[in-house]
């Protein structure tokens, strides 16, 4: 079953094509991985599908109903939640009300304060963040502020996650750890689509990768499909030894 | 051991706030008219003081609308004073400036920071300047005569109009809408993508805190005799409810209310006493209060509360009642 269809996505700021005639699809319980140069347009097309942007044209699916045009709270509710590439948790205030927040309004149907604080509580278990649950958001450490925003994203039950640069700034055993968060998040039946810079983790647990360059997708298909392709080396690499030669 | 605490505290606070309550139920019988329309003066900054924090305290969205809907208030009295009874005025004075807020709100809460303050600013100018204009050119007549009303009847609907908004006050902060609000305050789009209809909840919070600025405004306009635009959006009725909310501080929801009497009478008693050194005296505490209290008077509270917990005897008390709670758990 589909979960996201991106059917010719195009976005422009001004006159800057950020995001250009994409179309692909992710599956349910899949992990797919959205890599590209900075710049390529990644984030903005998180920020379409989660209705921070309005397309310019095409359309955006989930799970065949047209998302696109619909308001950021209303597709939370759909079963799309996000995490941001720059940590936006609620700063002042403790990191049970953080999870709370999401479990009391990102949930399609009406759900009681006791049900919501119940699930926060077994959300704070899963990501390990119980220990912390009284602490301001603010007083976390960067990893356990990565992990507050995903269980807040957790906490509306979606069916697709979008995690925007999850393990961007992490240490090594920090990223191991956030890419077992990852299996474990896949293995409830929640789909995620995640932009990565952390090839280790790109390369290891997602299914399949799309590749984005100046806003048009360039390739796409299994992590060993994607290091053979010759396009995929010419963006990355090619710039790469334009910069090392200083001929730019 | 969450449960003792919350039994002892939720034991003592309510009987307090009975007493008090009762207190100033009962004490118009003893007091002069002066005092009676002193006590009414500083019920009326109390109520806009914490109707502008159910709005602007969570969100951080600063109105300087409030001398609006007050206005507006003013206006309801004096134009519908004559023809309904004063709790229909009250109650109508109410749901205008709902109204208001509701349009004003739906047109201006896309806007952020100083473009929201200014434009609420400009809300109040524009009220009074149009209703001047319509009031000579079209009526022919500058200012109204407002219905008398007798201080005790003003007194106990200024009381009714306080007991309603603090616990409608009290019922927000304490729902997932209070929560709500405060995630805007934090951090608006990240409140969004967690399913928090955002725009809808700023609006209703907007109406909320404008429908009780909206009866305090009518309630006291029989007090005046006789109104005119600029005495009914007087822009001081926009900046005090700021001021005294920072004074008192906003994390608790007591510190609006001894801001705004602290402040008022503070008012008083330098207008009275001191006339010439009056607003450089407000000014200076004010400043005071700016640079050394960041948490307001309730800040300064809250501090030594702190301190008298982490106090060895406090401890000791603390550790005890805890032992006596595990062995409950045994």
């Amino acid at each position: 079953m589909l979960m996201l269809e991106l059917e010719g996505a195009t976005k422009y700021f001004g006159g800057m094509a950020a995001v250009t005639n994409v179309d692909f699809q992710v599956n349910r319980g899949e992990i797919v991985g959205l890599i590209g140069p900075n710049g390529a347009g990644k984030t903005t097309l998180f920020n379409l599908i989660s209705g921070d942007l309005r397309l310019k044209s095409g359309a955006i699916k989930y799970k065949g109903q047209k998302i696109s045009g619909l308001k950021p709270y209303q597709i939370c509710r759909l079963g799309v939640a996000r995490t941001f590439q720059l940590v936006k948790i609620f700063n002042n205030i403790s990191v049970f009300q953080n999870i709370l927040l999401g479990a009391l309004f990102g949930q399609s149907r009406h759900v009681s304060t006791a049900h919501a604080a119940a699930q926060t509580a077994e959300l704070l278990d899963f990501v390990g963040l119980a220990n912390v649950s009284c602490t301001p958001a603010k007083d976390l450490t960067l990893v356990n502020q990565k992990r507050l925003e995903v269980a807040r994203a957790l906490a509306t039950k979606p069916e697709l996650l979008l995690l925007d640069e999850l393990m961007a700034g992490l240490n090594s055993t920090e990223v191991t750890e956030a890419m077992e968060l990852v299996r474990k998040i896949r293995d409830q039946g929640i789909t995620v689509f995640m932009i990565e810079h952390v090839m280790k983790a790109i390369m290891n647990i997602c299914d399949r990768i799309i590749v984005l360059h100046h806003g048009n997708k360039i390739a796409e298909g299994t992590p060993l499909e994607i290091t053979g392709s010759k396009k995929v080396i010419e963006v990355y690499l090619g710039e790469g030894e334009l910069a090392y030669a200083g001929t730019d | 051991m969450n449960r003792v605490q919350l039994k002892n505290k939720n034991l003592y606070l309510p009987v307090l706030i009975l007493i008090l309550l009762v207190l100033l139920a009962v004490l118009p019988a003893y007091l002069s008219v002066y005092h009676i329309l002193l006590l009414c003066h500083i019920f009326m900054y109390i109520i806009l003081t914490v109707s502008w924090v159910i709005f602007s305290g969570p969100t951080g969205y600063i109105s300087l609308a409030s001398a609006a809907f007050f206005g507006v208030g003013v206006y309801t009295a004096a134009m519908l004073g004559y023809a309904l009874s004063l709790p229909l005025v009250i109650l109508s004075a109410g749901l205008i400036s709902v109204l208001l807020a509701l349009l004003v709100g739906a047109i201006t809460l896309r806007l952020k920071g100083i473009y929201f303050t200014i434009f609420t600013f400009g809300l109040v100018q524009l009220l009074a300047h149009s209703l001047l204009w319509w009031e000579i050119n079209i009526l022919g007549i500058r200012g109204r005569f407002v219905v008398v009303v007798d201080h005790y009847t003003i007194y106990y609907t200024v009381f009714t109009i306080f007991v309603v908004l603090m616990l409608t006050a009290y019922l927000i902060r304490r729902s997932r809408y209070g929560l709500a609000l405060r995630s805007i305050g934090e951090y608006e789009e990240a409140a969004a993508h967690m399913g928090v209809n955002v725009t809808m909840l700023k609006i209703v919070a907007f109406a909320v805190s404008a429908f009780f600025m909206g009866t305090i405004g009518a309630i006291m306009a029989t007090n005046w005799t006789y109104v005119d635009p600029f005495i009914a959006f007087n822009p001081t009725i926009s900046f005090m409810p700021v001021l005294m909310a920072i004074f008192g501080g906003m994390g608790q929801l007591y510190g609006p209310i001894i801001g705004a009497t602290v402040f008022t009478y503070l008012e008083e008693i330098l207008i009275t006493r001191l006339p010439h050194l009056y607003m450089l005296i407000f000014g200076a505490a004010m400043i005071a209060a700016i640079l050394y209290l960041p948490g307001g008077l309730v800040g300064l509270i809250e501090k030594w509360r702190e301190k008298a917990r982490s106090s060895p005897c406090f401890f000791k008390k603390k550790q005890k009642r805890g032992a006596e709670k595990r062995d409950v758990n045994a």
